[in-house]
């Protein structure tokens, strides 16, 4: 199942969902599609003046275009999820694109989808982290039954 | 080469982070990214103190603090936020203090969105690169010699002769062929002083006719305006230290500069609608018959708020005002109610953008129409507004007063 994961850079969560034999949906690809597109040369990531013209569709033109360009990018994602899991209170280095209002709004589009969610607090001990890995890969072997 | 470091969040994921990068490079400079550790991000955080959601906005702080802390080197400084941003713009502007209270780097701040494009911030740029190539230049408080001034606007070209910090003549006509106009503005600026075009010592030029008048004059200094406004301005009204705001509305365009010790810092310029300009005013002093010049005292003697106008646009603006007017409302009434208008414009799309600091220096040729500097300083809520003597020739005597201490142009040419 395409699994769609916040923050939406997070290497962690995109390893632990291919893992467990989904796909997940991380930036860091779309990213890498633009990046490797030799038409585009608007360094350092590709993102042009109409990638945050595309994100209107989910934020209104009052909005700001850091957000909107984000948005571009990620809204798509939220579109193709069939599932998400979603960790509260991440600190830096587990992932982050660097913007409240983004993830905000991510999140709630995310929880607007209806479909199958994980949300999770960010560990901040041992144990809590190995429950949290359990918890993930229940969530999705559960995906995994319902799916086949 | 000029290091700029970019202080920002946003510009990648809008797609401008090229156009920032070309902008400087035109100029000579380059753009850096200070250095931050993670860990080194939540400590710089912490010791500023301003609560943020956004981990870019920390980011932000971090890069500020490295660079007041000099762990990242730089020579310059720009400051980015998305436009309509709000914790952005807080941020931006309290890092601009951070940093100006602290170091002694030019710093120029800027709110963007996905269409900004590198010409927009030529202008800022090549402020920041003069700011560090040429900081002796704008040092100078006093004019010295015999210099020569020239701004070619896009409606007038202003001349200023200047010796030993004296303004010896001026020159004012509208602009036509720019180099015509300019040497007609001279011959203005010169007559009368028994000095000859040959006894100057200096040439400054700018305005948007700088490059083809600075090549033909073979001048000393070809300067933007935001670097040249500044100066004049602080100069002209006695408050070369300390912060202040320079307003200009222009016959067609307007700018708004922020400046710390006579230095530009941040700095906004609109020209989308005639009704927000001193062309407005223009028209309707032809409507009530007057010189543009007894518009203001005729201003200050009504009230704005019984002229009716309510459109900001040029053309519909006049129509009500000519409504008003037939429907038997006073002419001074009608003559504030333009200024109120014009001003409150400027406030709503220009002074709410940038970081007011008192006292607000009101220059160009509008600042003599004093209804509307009595307006501009109601829609401040009563701020104090200065008007310098000699405010219309701003950038002519910043020009002269910037150029004086080149050296001595007979020795060159």
């Amino acid at each position: 199942m395409k699994v769609a994961i916040f923050p939406p850079n997070s290497l962690i969560l995109a390893d632990l969902i291919e893992r467990r034999g989904h796909e997940p949906l991380a930036i860091m690809k779309e990213i890498r599609k633009k990046v490797k597109d030799a038409e585009i040369d608007s360094p350092p990531m590709n993102i042009t003046e109409e990638d945050p013209i595309k994100g209107l569709k989910y934020a209104a033109i009052e909005v700001p275009s850091g957000v909107r360009g984000r948005m571009s990018i990620f809204g798509p994602l939220i579109d193709a999820a069939e599932a998400a899991i979603i960790m509260d209170e991440a600190p830096f280095g587990f992932g982050c694109i660097g913007c409240a209002r983004t993830n905000e709004l991510s999140v709630y589009y995310l929880r607007k989808r209806g479909i199958p969610t994980l949300e999770l607090t960010y560990p901040t001990t041992r144990e809590e982290t190995m429950e949290l890995v359990n918890k993930i890969n229940t969530f999705l072997d559960q995906l995994e039954e319902k799916n086949g | 080469m000029v290091k700029i470091a970019q202080i920002s969040c946003g510009t990648e994921y809008s797609g401008i982070q090229k156009e920032i990068e070309k902008a400087a490079a035109t100029f000579g400079a380059e753009i850096v990214i200070p250095e931050t550790e993670i860990d080194y991000i939540d400590e710089a955080y912490k010791k500023f103190g301003f609560n943020c959601a956004s981990s870019g906005i920390r980011l932000m702080i971090a890069r500020a603090m490295s660079i007041v802390e000099g762990k990242s080197d730089a020579d310059a400084i720009f400051i980015a936020t998305c436009f309509r941003c709000a914790e952005g713009a807080l941020v931006r502007n309290e890092i601009r203090r951070f940093i100006q209270d602290n170091t002694r780097l030019p710093v120029v701040t800027y709110s963007f969105t996905e269409r900004t494009k590198a010409d927009e911030l030529f202008i800022r740029m090549e402020a920041l690169s003069t700011i560090v190539a040429r900081k002796n230049i704008l040092a100078r408080e006093k004019q010295e010699g015999l210099t020569l001034g020239i701004d070619s606007g896009s409606t007038t070209t202003k001349a200023v002769l200047m010796e030993n910090n004296k303004i010896l003549g001026t020159g004012w006509v509208p602009t036509t062929d720019v180099i015509k106009s300019a040497q007609e503005g001279t011959d203005q600026a010169m007559a009368d002083s028994g000095y000859k075009f040959e006894d100057l010592e200096g040439i400054g030029v700018t305005g948007y006719g700088r490059i083809t008048i600075g090549k033909h004059l073979k001048a000393e200094l070809i300067q933007e305006e935001l670097s040249v406004n500044s100066k004049g301005a602080v100069y002209l009204a006695n408050r070369q230290k300390g912060e202040a705001t320079v307003l200009d509305i222009g016959g067609m365009d307007n700018k708004v500069i922020t400046v710390n010790d006579g230095i530009p810092d941040n700095f906004t310029m609109g020209g989308i609608c005639a009704g927000a300009s001193g062309r407005f005013l223009e028209i309707t002093s032809r409507r009530l018959g007057i010189d543009v010049s007894e518009l203001g005292p005729l201003a200050l003697k009504g009230d704005y708020k019984k002229g009716l106008l309510n459109s900001y646009c040029i053309v519909f603006g006049i129509q009500d005002l000519v409504t008003s007017l037939a429907a038997g409302g006073k002419r001074e009434d009608v003559a504030a109610a333009a200024c109120h208008s014009v001003a409150e414009q400027v406030y709503e799309q220009q002074l709410q953008e940038i970081d007011v600091r008192e006292p607000v220096i009101q220059v160009g040729g509008t600042s003599l129409i004093e209804g509307l500097v009595a307006a501009v300083s109601d829609i401040l809520g009563g701020m104090d507004v200065i008007v310098p003597e000699n405010s219309q020739y701003i950038g002519a005597v910043g020009s002269a007063l910037l150029v004086s201490g080149m050296g001595n142009r007979q020795e060159k040419l």
